[in-house]
């Protein structure tokens, strides 16, 4: 099993509501602040983008459902600060004291933002996992869809695509395994493809007959067919 | 292990949102491990340098230089990083062309993902339960709420966005715009086309 934020396919969500192109890039003044203090916290090194995605992830079902979408990231962000002992409980409930903090000095400076954001961080690592499938070839993803390092863990195979029969389209080189880098067990480095699956593997009743979907897909996730 | 833990530490402080922001960053202020100068800068950066003005450049110029074009779909990442175009969330790019037979659509059904340095912060439809419920299973009534309405035989190709690939489409050349050049253009392209969520915008 996956969890609460794994939502591909589900019935009853109702219309989406498009939003006008010139509208504001954060509707809320504080919608800004929680993405941005997101983005200070992780660059004093403490987790990795796959840890953090896994916080919110962890948020429980109804937190998950009921917050908006920067609520649940600096929820998950105060959850992550006090998990990884950046952050006391007691810093939570009182606000915290003055004393200047062990990692302060890898606190982002304003004058080094432009640099980090234009950096970002790659995913692609050089393995020695030999690649095993090519391009054409047929291929069928595990089932269930589950992190199979960790019970209950972080994986990006979604249960919507378990089981399903496709095809490789394209191989992306080698990528950090998500299913391990979200929990400390080293990054894993292994092939990452561009799967893709006729929609009728997929839904009961797809919309046309040549409709797709393509899903980027870890080796592991995947069994020749 | 996951912690699966329920007294989650978020739920001390402050329920209402912009509060419990609020709490955070002066907690992190106080102790120096951020510093408010590069939150505004970072929201600054957000807000006025980085949107879908880039994106918009990208698909002007495939649509007036074929050689550029084969490129882009050929190596998005080299291609884009040379236009300036690089950096946090859009780390390894794939462009994905629109044609009358196939029309492309991407989500991201686990989280949000999307090419930040092409498109800036997605629009809230896109991190919607809605929009990433429904894009997968039934693209032509999602297309439909955007007021698109494909030709009978074009088949649809959904891109979720599972790992750190990211997506762009490039939409079809409207009609009518064989005179124009690439700035005028780019006036045409509108974020959602670039999502496969609308069309470009015809000359008037």
């Amino acid at each position: 099993m996956t969890r609460v934020h794994d939502m591909g396919g589900r019935f009853g969500d109702g219309p989406v509501t498009p939003e006008p192109e010139e509208g504001p890039v954060f509707a809320e003044d504080w919608h800004g602040r929680a993405l941005a203090i997101t983005l200070a916290a992780g660059a004093l090194g403490q987790w990795n983008i796959d840890t953090s995605r896994h916080t919110r992830e962890r948020l429980s079902p109804k937190d998950y459902a009921r917050f908006s979408y920067y609520e649940k990231w600096v929820s998950g962000l105060a959850d992550l600060l006090v998990e990884k002992g950046v952050l006391t409980v007691e810093d939570l409930t009182n606000g915290g004291d003055d004393a200047l903090h062990p990692l302060a000095s890898r606190a982002l400076k304003a004058k080094s933002v432009s640099a980090a954001l234009a950096s970002g961080g790659p995913a692609d690592r050089p393995s020695d996992v030999p690649v095993k499938f090519e391009v054409g070839q047929k291929v069928r993803t595990l089932h269930p869809a589950a992190n199979r390092l960790v019970d209950g863990g972080h994986t990006r195979l979604p249960v919507y695509a378990a089981g399903a029969e496709g095809h490789i389209l394209r191989l992306h080189g080698t990528h950090v395994l998500p299913d391990s880098s979200a929990h400390g067990l080293g990054e894993a480095p292994e092939p990452l493809y561009a799967v893709v699956f006729p929609a009728s593997q997929l839904w009961a009743d797809p919309e046309h007959p040549n409709d797709e979907v393509v899903l980027d897909l870890w080796q592991s996730y995947l069994e020749a067919q | 292990m996951p912690h699966d833990d329920h007294n989650h530490p978020h739920a001390l402080l402050p329920p209402e949102p912009a509060l419990r922001v609020k709490a955070l960053e002066t907690i992190l202020t106080r102790k120096g491990l951020i510093d408010p100068a590069a939150l505004n800068e970072i929201i600054d950066t957000y807000q006025n340098k980085i949107g879908p003005q880039n994106g918009a450049r990208v698909v002007a110029k495939a649509w007036t230089d074929p050689a550029f074009r084969q490129a882009l779909v050929e190596d998005a990442t080299s291609v884009v990083a040379d236009l300036g175009y690089y950096g946090r969330q859009g780390e390894h790019m794939v462009v994905v062309e629109n044609t009358p037979e196939q029309h492309n659509m991407v989500v991201c059904t686990l989280c949000s993902c999307y090419p930040w340095p092409l498109l800036g912060i997605p629009p809230g439809w896109y991190k919607s339960d809605a929009y990433r419920a429904r894009a997968v299973r039934e693209p032509r009534k999602v297309l439909a709420d955007f007021g698109v309405a494909l030709p009978q035989d074009t088949a649809v190709r959904v891109w979720d966005s599972t790992a750190e690939i990211r997506y762009l489409v490039l939409p079809m050349r409207p009609a009518g715009t064989d005179g124009l050049g690439e700035d005028e253009l780019a006036a045409l392209v509108t974020r959602d086309s670039m999502i496969g969520t609308g069309l470009p915008k015809v000359p008037a």
